[in-house]
């Protein structure tokens, strides 16, 4: 259908995806799709134990095979190194900062440790051939818990440091001790956030391609952040940056898994290096479990002062958070993007907050859905419902008596930062509303009082978060080696089409649809005729990538400024052609008009055209109709919301079904409710299935024994529930389109909604706590104990 | 090294295959179909799902010996003459899929279910039948969303 050429406003609105053609026929092209000619394959021999030095490595046997090509131990590369992986966040002066090197030399520090590298014509004869791979190990004593790791005489993960404690890092502010020396109630829980496996159902995969005779290297990675491996692997590699391009093709989720600069890829860099020929790695699945970084693992002791009607005074709490056997790219600071948010939406007089990392033998851990979000949020809504116990009152209650009250400017909070906007207490509201609440708790009261199998509880969440990462000169306070901005370029072609580069790099969030209606309706082109590029380091030089939420909140508003400077320009060329002055023209309907004269216009299109035959330019403008902006932002944003969830917990078998599910967000102004929705839906099942199911168990050798899909629970559609979605937007005040974010509400806001509904199922029996997952052993046992104990 | 012929998409491929090459790899590898993925090691995931005789079977734990002589349908099949299948309008109407890496498989499991008559009007239906693939983006809904308005449309097309 043709389009009128009237404003159309494509932000808010339904559009479908751009992206999902090429998806849906199979056409899209995933790192493990590319092939390059002469291509070799590579597989990694990785260290069965958790910790084990390495006394020697035999390529010998593996070396004669039929197609190998070479087989490298840790030694034969060190000389390719440059220098160790990044770790890009040392969160303190005295952090303890081991080297990290791609391939292990003396040391297997977790099991999945990468000790040898096999190259071979083909992907079989590859694995053929790293099975005949000969390491001698001697096995250690492995460190498995964060606890044990601190006791005296621990096994010491890295023996340079004495200790296995990584850092400790503080946060207070105002009379703490006193504050809760006096306080007519303190409120103390442990809270044991698991690790968890992220599971893109893509796994890693990586081709490089060497031009040897120009020292040049293409990388393609199943990766978040191409211009960050980009900056962090030349310094490894000792690549001039200027000859090394790195692409990410589609990319088949990340969760932020692909936020990491992996040893895999150092490895096909050197091997291609060494070689001069293109190498292929891809990950399978098991590897997947061992190699990829794990997300959480923290142990959280959290106190609240109150007085005795539940306001709260003040707010402590002590973590423990485990790295695992290295520090991937920004492990350290994983709970500092938490840190400032063990208050919630809540106001409080003080505030005091401490993390210490821990080394332990096991997988590297860093950035999950959420990131330090998620555990901080567990923690405060958990002890907000131990609170609302304590004192005798409804969760609801409580909440509502602590949230700040509604504000659309920078407001100050307990931990020092100012949020940009919000209004929590209606947010609960519309959600106690949806789920109808009052009901439900008149049917928990029924079930109670028959004794009913079945029992039912609800549980709130009302999370706020932390996205837009991120203030450069923040970052900066908190010793992050990066800048947090973004860039766009939006490029008019004298056709009337539009080209936008973006800095943000999507691995399934619609990133091209979003930009597209973003700039459609800042520049009046038809949505069609937009095309969005990112991913790729020669065609967008400039990105901080994606995670963090950050994407429409700083790579978004970008794109909104890089359209205001093309504006700014247009207006100058389409006033001297139309012979008027400037602030005669008013864009509207997608053009400057003549104020007035509404006859006499110029599209984008058409001055898009007369800058590229510069005929007759402004005196003094350049040709062309191309700009860009480098976004840094303000603040950050604070998405919040408020998640009810009601379960039945069949008390004979401890099984929790999800009956009801509803998720009130305030993420700001929405681009694409459709997409928003999707991040929503899809954070939420990772949430629930972070409360209900997901685990990753090790044994006391350190060996992870959920260490494939069939013994991790990843849910399938058949264990999760539907879920109802409401907004309740308030703009932010950090940007000017308001946006905030929403890629992680969902993990973020889940857990504490499913945990607190599981206790509150079992809380007339004494239940108070359980620890994730809340799997039917776990709540069966619950039950059990505090039958027994109440005896 | 075999030799082994199979009728991907319509057409009769004929390829030497190692004897333990897996279906999955002669599709994307030999036959250059990328479209299918793998995304396990275990037969869990369901990303490699294609029809064989309009079955749906998981293409990694099939070797491609196995499929000599047999019809294999692969998400390329699906449209024709530049439209989409039903099903993948369906997924694109319904917001299907985000990072599409589960999408083919979903889309063949789906689409043998619908062949097979499988009920699937009640979403706990669709929910049961496709425990087989898992997506860790979506949160299923609108897959289920999606596979029901398919199945409702090819079905009362087919009726029609
Ligand atoms: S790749 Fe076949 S089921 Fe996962
Ligand atoms: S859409 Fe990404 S796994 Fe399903």
């Amino acid at each position: 259908m043709a389009r009128t050429e009237q404003a159309q406003r494509y932000v808010g609105g339904g559009v479908l995806r751009k992206e999902d053609p090429e998806l849906l026929t199979g056409q899209g092209k995933y790192t493990d799709d590319i092939v390059v000619p002469g291509m070799v394959w590579a597989i990694v021999v990785r260290s069965p134990f958790a910790h084990a030095r390495i006394n020697s490595v035999d390529t010998s046997r593996a070396g004669g095979m039929p197609g190998v090509i070479a087989v490298y131990s840790g030694a034969d590369l060190a000389s390719e190194w440059a220098g160790p992986l990044p770790m890009a966040w040392p969160v303190t002066e005295d952090i303890n900062n081991p080297p990290h090197w791609p391939v292990a030399k003396d040391k297997a520090r977790f099991a999945g440790d990468a000790v040898a590298v096999v190259v071979a014509e083909s992907r079989a004869q590859a694995k053929d051939a790293a099975a005949s791979v000969e390491v001698d190990y001697e096995a250690l004593d492995p460190v498995v818990g964060v606890e044990a790791a601190l006791r005296d005489g621990a096994p010491l993960v890295h023996d340079e440091f004495g200790t296995n404690k990584c850092y400790t890092w503080p946060l207070a502010d105002g009379e703490v001790d006193d504050v809760f020396a006096k306080a007519p109630v303190v409120v103390k829980e442990r809270y044991v956030h698991p690790r968890l496996i992220p599971n893109a159902i893509e796994p890693r995969a990586i081709v490089v391609q060497p031009v040897p005779s120009q020292g040049e290297f293409t990388m393609w990675s199943a990766t978040q952040v191409p211009h960050i491996a980009k900056v962090t692997l030349s310094i490894t590699l000792g690549i001039p940056e200027s000859k090394f391009r790195v692409i990410a093709p589609e990319v088949g989720g990340g969760f932020g898994s692909k936020l990491q600069v992996y040893a895999e890829e150092a490895i096909c860099l050197a091997v291609a290096r060494r070689l001069g020929r293109p190498v292929k790695w891809v990950e399978e699945r098991s590897e997947n479990y061992l190699a990829t970084h794990h997300g959480r693992g923290m142990i959280q002791d959290m106190e609240v002062a109150a007085t005795e009607e539940g306001k709260l005074l003040g707010v402590r709490a002590k973590m423990l958070v485990d790295m695992g056997g290295y520090l991937q790219l920004v492990t350290p600071g994983i709970p500092l993007l938490g840190a400032f948010l063990y208050a919630g939406p809540y106001s409080a007089e003080c505030y005091s907050v401490e993390f210490t990392g821990v080394f332990t033998n096991r997988t590297p851990t860093d950035a999950y859905r959420g990131a330090g979000r998620p555990e901080a949020t567990y923690a405060v809504e958990r002890i907000m419902d131990a609170l609302a116990r304590r004192v005798g009152k409804d969760p609801a209650e409580v909440r509502r008596m602590n949230f700040l009250p509604p504000f659309s400017e920078p407001t100050p909070t307990p931990s020092g930062l100012s949020f940009d906007s919000g209004n929590y207490e209606a947010t609960l509201d519309k959600a106690l509303e949806l789920v109808g609440y009052d009901e439900l708790r008149k049917e928990q009261a029924a079930r109670r009082e028959s004794k009913d199998v079945k029992q039912l509880g609800v549980g709130l969440s009302t999370y706020i978060e932390m996205c837009g990462l991120a203030p450069s000169q923040v970052l900066a306070s908190l010793r992050y080696v990066a800048g947090g901005w973004d860039s766009a370029t939006i490029r008019c072609h004298p056709t009337g089409k539009v080209t936008v580069l973006s800095g943000a790099t999507p691995h399934g969030q619609g990133h091209e649809t979003s930009w597209s209606q973003i700039v459609a309706d800042a520049l009046g082109i038809p949505f069609d005729d937009i095309e969005i590029l990112h991913g790729d380091t020669a065609v967008v030089p400039l990105g901080m990538d994606t995670y963090g939420s950050r994407s429409v909140s700083v790579g978004g508003v970008a794109i909104h400024h890089a359209a205001e400077r093309v504006k700014e320009k247009a207006r100058k060329i389409a006033a001297h052609e139309l012979e008027v002055a400037e602030d005669d023209l008013e864009f509207a309907d997608g053009k400057f008009q003549v104020k007035g004269a509404p006859d006499k216009a110029k599209s984008i299109p058409e001055v898009a055209f007369s800058a590229w035959t510069a005929h007759n330019l402004p005196e003094g403008l350049e040709p062309g109709l191309e700009e860009t902006y480098v976004f840094d932002p303000p603040n950050f944003t604070y998405p919040s919301g408020a998640h009810i969830c009601a379960v039945e917990i069949d008390t004979d078998t401890g099984k929790t079904e999800v009956v009801r599910y509803i998720a009130v967000d305030d993420c700001g102004t929405i681009i694409n409710p459709m997409i928003v929705e999707g991040q929503i839906r899809g954070g939420v099942a990772q949430g629930i299935a972070e409360a209900l199911f997901e685990e990753a168990v090790y044994d006391d050798n350190g060996t992870l024994l959920t260490s494939s899909m069939a013994t991790y629970a990843i849910p399938s559609a058949a264990e999760l529930p539907r879920f109802t979605l409401a907004g309740n937007v308030t703009p932010s005040s950090t940007n000017p389109l308001g946006v905030k974010g929403v890629g992680e509400a969902g993990t973020i806001a889940a857990p504490p909604a499913v945990v607190n509904a599981v206790i509150d199922a079992l809380s007339h029996f004494g239940v108070t706590e359980i620890d994730m997952p809340a799997t039917p052993e776990r709540v069966w046992n619950a039950i059990q104990n505090a039958k027994g104990g109440s005896k | 090294m075999k030799r082994i012929a199979v009728t991907v998409n319509g057409t009769r491929r004929e390829s030497e295959v190692e004897p333990r090459q897996l279906l999955v790899i002669h599709l994307r590898e030999d036959l250059g179909l990328t479209g299918t993925k793998i995304g396990c090691d275990t037969t869990s995931c369901g990303a490699c799902t294609v029809l064989i005789d309009g079955k749906s079977v998981k293409s990694c734990n099939v070797l491609a010996v196995q499929a000599d002589g047999r019809e294999v349908t692969t998400i390329e099949g699906l449209a024709a003459d530049g439209t989409m299948h039903p099903l993948q309008e369906a997924f694109r109407n319904n917001h299907g899929l985000q990072c599409g890496y589960c999408t083919p498989g979903m889309i063949m499991a789906a689409l043998s279910l619908i062949d097979a008559g499988t009920p699937l009007e009640d979403e706990e239906d669709i929910r049961l039948a496709l425990e087989g693939n898992l997506c860790r983006c979506t949160g299923y809904q609108n897959i289920v969303k999606s596979i029901k308005d398919a199945a409702g449309q090819m079905r009362s097309s087919a009726s029609a």
